[in-house]
């Protein structure tokens, strides 16, 4: 049965587009059919994160107003043959999304694939709306920080509210990806502890991203950060709450980056 | 800046927390009533049509929160002459 799986957070730079590689390409490593869809129409850069930016001939608006076909939007990733990304356009404007037409390409991705992607914009807007319009599950994507916890907030409010789902008065299901989390911090007060954010927004947690120098490296060379760099602390945790999603029991560990000797005596980084 | 606070870093975490916790409170509580405004000015709006051509947006609903009771402004514009909806079309939109 296909998923329509939103990711989703108010606020922007939080580890959206970061998050809808890694788990996308997570989710395809088990040889499911996935595909991420860009949703950020004006400021695609799931392109670019996954390494396709070169590839892009026709994108989602072409598709939505049929000038092309899904197939010819459709970019196969160069790594995993199950991996496939929708980008969104960079010259057009989220208006060019039209309600009937979203739904009409939703409906034929469902059709061909196992996981449907969805990588919202920023902001409670009409992208961010029809990004999660037909969502089936929801991720949350949120920094251990107020303005994004707050935002987070308002955005389950949304989720609860405005999609199809809850619209049919079915339960939305939301998880919260915790993400660039900082364990030591945390622990000396200097930072909200995981359970702090998950009293606060109280929705089941999917992972915890650690805040690691592996997710910029990922970007810098266009690749899912579970694909490139998999021993990782973020693409291990990425991996695992791929596998919650697919409703596996893992217990929940903050991966840490193995640190070498030099590295673990003078690496600490000012912040 | 003593130096004794060089080795004890201040815990700013728990403010962030409790900070959180009485906005989000606040601000679900008013989410909730502007739904609910919502609602009421459908359904009234809704009551009225049945018997009285009304233009939509003739119907105004306001909130005004107190502490110890809030009160709900009701406002409705008909327009004049009053066009009763004759008693047929009454039953069938009913």
């Amino acid at each position: 049965m296909s998923q329509v799986l939103v990711v989703t957070s108010g606020k922007g730079g939080v580890g959206k587009t970061t998050s809808t590689a890694a788990i996308g390409a997570a989710l395809a490593l088990s040889g499911q059919r996935v595909a991420v869809v860009d949703f950020d129409v004006g400021l695609r850069n799931l392109d670019l994160v996954m390494g396709a930016e070169r590839r892009v001939v026709y994108d989602l608006i072409n598709v939505v107003q049929g000038e092309a076909k899904l197939q010819q939007a459709l970019i196969r990733d160069k790594r995993l043959d199950t991996l496939y990304v929708l980008p969104a356009s960079q010259t057009r404007d989220k208006d060019a999304l039209t309600e009937e037409g979203v739904a009409r390409v939703m409906e034929e991705l469902r059709s061909h694939f196992d996981w449907v992607v969805c990588d919202s914009p920023a902001g409670i807007e009409r992208g961010a709306m029809l990004a999660m319009r037909h969502a089936d599950v929801a991720i949350v994507v949120t920094n251990p920080e107020v303005s994004s916890v707050r935002d987070s907030d308002r955005i389950i409010g949304m989720l609860d509210s405005k999609t199809l789902k809850a619209e049919r008065g079915e339960y939305m299901e939301k998880h919260l990806l915790l993400t660039r989390y900082d364990a030591a911090r945390a622990e000396r007060g200097q930072m909200l502890k995981v359970e702090d954010v998950l009293e606060i927004l109280s929705i089941p947690l999917l992972g915890i991203i650690p805040e690691s120098e592996a997710v910029l490296n990922a970007s810098n060379v266009g690749c899912p950060v579970t694909l490139v760099d998999t021993d990782s602390a973020p693409a291990r945790a990425y991996l695992d709450a791929a596998r919650r999603l697919e409703g596996e029991n893992i217990p929940m560990v903050v991966p840490a980056d193995r640190r070498g000797f030099m590295s673990k005596l003078f690496g600490r980084r000012a912040a | 800046m003593t130096i004794f606070n060089f080795f004890k870093p201040s815990r700013s975490a728990p403010v962030a927390r409790d900070r959180l916790q009485i906005l989000l409170q606040h601000e679900r509580v008013s989410a909730g009533a502007s739904d609910l405004i919502a609602k009421l000015r459908e359904e009234i709006l809704g009551v009225i049509a049945r018997h009285v051509d009304i233009p939509a947006d003739k119907v105004q609903v306001k909130m005004q929160r107190a502490e110890a009771v809030s009160t709900l402004e009701v406002e409705i514009e008909l327009p004049n002459p009053v066009r009763q909806r004759r008693k047929e079309d009454t039953e069938a939109a009913a």
